[in-house]
């Protein structure tokens, strides 16, 4: 049996060599920090002394003892389940729309759709100045010209609208990779599925979509829905630059930011490696799940 | 009747004039929404500091001015290291960790595509659902790692992660997949070894798919930027040190925080626009099945 391995092993050096640099790394540093996040989720740990075995003790604080973290937990819920779904079909819509431009058209639509996913994180400064609390911020000094508002007003310090700006502006930066390969997929369905459509009695463009671009799209669905969990359950970066670190009463604090809060601040690794694992274990379900709701599409 | 209005109609079910009208009026206006932060950007960048100030304030620039371009890099030459070092960092993190994730990438993609061997799929399986653990979701405990491995405070920090990043390959191995196996079984009849017909077939048939991965990879390491891996100043890259610069003081250098998000934009949209065409090519392949 061993032996047996072995030989098969062998038999394929080859391709296990061309793989083996790659391999390190990832595993080095993707699949071991997925493993040593496990792992620390059961012990206290700040990285001076060693760490020490605390059991199930992170996980129950969690639930029981956090309240920010369900600040958090709801907050990146919002982004997960309605922001998300929202950017889904948005990042789809865009490219449904843009697939019946010319080409040249359609090259400078794919550009402006995609350029907040590239470069979005460079412009933050100018989110803050649109939405700075003084007269000077854009949209008060507008506001108040036209009279609609006679004081400016906190737009990211008022906890009532920080969480609907993050909202917005994370909107905005949703045309990632999941549009550029609808954008790709429209183009390659088979013309003559559209004809036979015509034939078999397809009216309107709504029908011709959900009868036949749809189900011909499932792979770059799937694909597309992946990209977007990675995009709606790490929500970090847009809430830290917009609204502070830590925003006003945790209004917008997600699991990530809550997670680099007890990881690069307090150094309580334990603590935030067990959110790390909740957060890793709600994407990978919300992944199986929506993978399975997509193989119904178009029946 | 009904005939002739199907045939006008040509390979695709009917577009009302209405429904096109309507389409295109969205398109133009979320198109409006998405450059407009850009615009935005640009504009301020260009305003003298009185026009900064005004109230209210205004969408246009009246006398556009190279002031706060000037000044950003007054300031950024006055920090503790030259400019020129940052960049030089920059360079050095985005073409490392770039060539080396491509390069390992491609190479592990080509036997995950064409060959057949023990666990081939459940290591595929792994990759795919490791697409969902980014650095930005695995920053703590590859923190942790970094910290134990003394990685933290050197470039290695900010490339290493990035190398076995899962997205390149993904695409790679896609990509690589619908290549006909005829031009593979004839460099092997030739006597190639794998490694060679991967250097001289597969990866030169895979212009498209690397030049994708290579605009994937630059955006993601010249958007990444973490504090907490880097804290000397000689080794902070170029958007760091913009960033500090526009965060000391964000209303009397509200001009230099957007002259420096107008230069931190430039390069990957260059890159992104002249690399288009291969990258929707690419993506073509990109599903899941």
């Amino acid at each position: 049996m061993n032996t047996g391995i072995w030989k098969s092993i062998r038999k394929h050096k080859e391709s296990y060599l061309l793989m083996a640099p790659y391999l390190l790394f990832f595993i080095l540093f993707t699949i071991l920090p997925v493993i040593l996040s496990f792992v620390f989720s059961f012990t206290y740990y700040n990285m001076i002394e060693p760490p020490r075995a605390v059991g199930w003790y992170n996980y129950i604080r969690l639930f029981l003892d956090d309240d920010i973290f369900i600040i958090a937990l709801k907050n990146t819920m919002l982004f997960a389940f309605i922001t998300g779904p929202i950017s889904y079909a948005l990042s789809f819509l865009v490219a449904w729309m843009i697939n019946d431009l010319s080409r040249t058209l359609r090259s400078i639509a794919t550009v402006v759709f995609y350029l907040p996913a590239i470069v979005g994180a460079s412009v933050y400064p100018m989110w803050r100045l649109f939405f700075s609390s003084d007269a000077y911020g854009y949209l008060n000094g507008i506001l108040m010209n036209l009279g609609f508002i006679s004081d400016p007003i906190a737009w990211l310090v008022d906890q009532k609208y920080v969480l609907p700006i993050l909202i917005v502006v994370q909107l905005w930066m949703s045309l990632g990779i999941s549009f550029l390969a609808f954008v790709a997929g429209l183009q390659t369905i088979d013309r003559s599925l559209y004809e036979a459509g015509v034939m078999d009695g397809i009216k309107n463009r709504f029908q011709e979509l959900w009868y036949i671009t749809l189900p011909s799209m499932i792979p770059q669905l799937v694909f597309g829905a992946v990209m977007q969990i990675v995009v709606s359950f790490s929500v970090a970066d847009v809430s830290i630059e917009l609204a502070g670190f830590p925003s006003t009463e945790y209004a917008g604090e997600t699991m990530v930011t809550h997670i680099m809060d007890y990881g690069t601040i307090r150094y309580e690794m334990g603590y935030a490696s067990t959110m790390a694992v909740v957060l890793f274990v709600m994407m990978v379900l919300t992944n199986r799940v929506v993978s399975k709701l997509l193989s119904k599409v178009g029946t | 009747m009904f005939r002739i209005q199907k045939k006008k109609a040509g390979a695709k079910a009917r577009r009302s004039l209405g429904g096109n009208i309507i389409i295109f009026g969205i398109i133009a206006l979320l198109g409006v929404f998405s450059a407009f932060p850009f615009i935005f950007a640009l504009i301020t960048s260009f305003k003298p500091i009185n026009e900064l100030l005004q109230f209210p304030p205004r969408l246009i620039v009246r006398r556009p001015t190279f002031d706060n371009y000037e000044s950003l890099f007054q300031i950024a030459s006055n920090m503790w290291v030259p400019l020129t070092r940052y960049i030089f960092n920059t360079v050095i993190v985005a073409v490392l960790g770039t060539v080396f994730h491509v390069l390992f990438a491609s190479m592990a993609a080509y036997p995950l595509a064409k060959h057949k061997f023990p666990g081939k799929k459940a290591l595929f399986s792994i990759i795919v659902m490791a697409l969902m653990f980014v650095p930005q979701v695995t920053f703590i405990p590859q923190f942790i790692l970094m910290a134990n491995l003394k990685l933290v405070n050197t470039y290695g920090a900010l490339i290493l992660p990035w190398i076995g990043a899962s997205l390149g390959l993904f695409l790679m191995k896609q990509f690589i997949e619908q290549l006909p196996d005829a031009i593979l079984e004839a460099s092997r009849i030739d006597g190639a070894n794998e490694f060679r017909t991967f250097f001289q077939i597969v990866l030169p048939n895979c212009i498209p798919a690397v030049m994708t991965v290579v605009i994937f990879q630059f955006v993601n390491l010249w958007n990444y930027a973490p504090k907490e891996l880097i804290y000397s100043e000689s080794l902070k890259v170029f958007k760091m040190a913009l960033e500090q610069i526009a965060a000391s003081d964000p209303i009397a250098r509200m001009g230099a925080g957007a002259a420096a998000s107008v230069i931190l934009m430039i390069p990957p949209i260059i890159i992104f626009v002249l690399l288009q065409r291969k990258v929707v090519e690419t993506m073509t392949f990109a599903g899941i099945k």
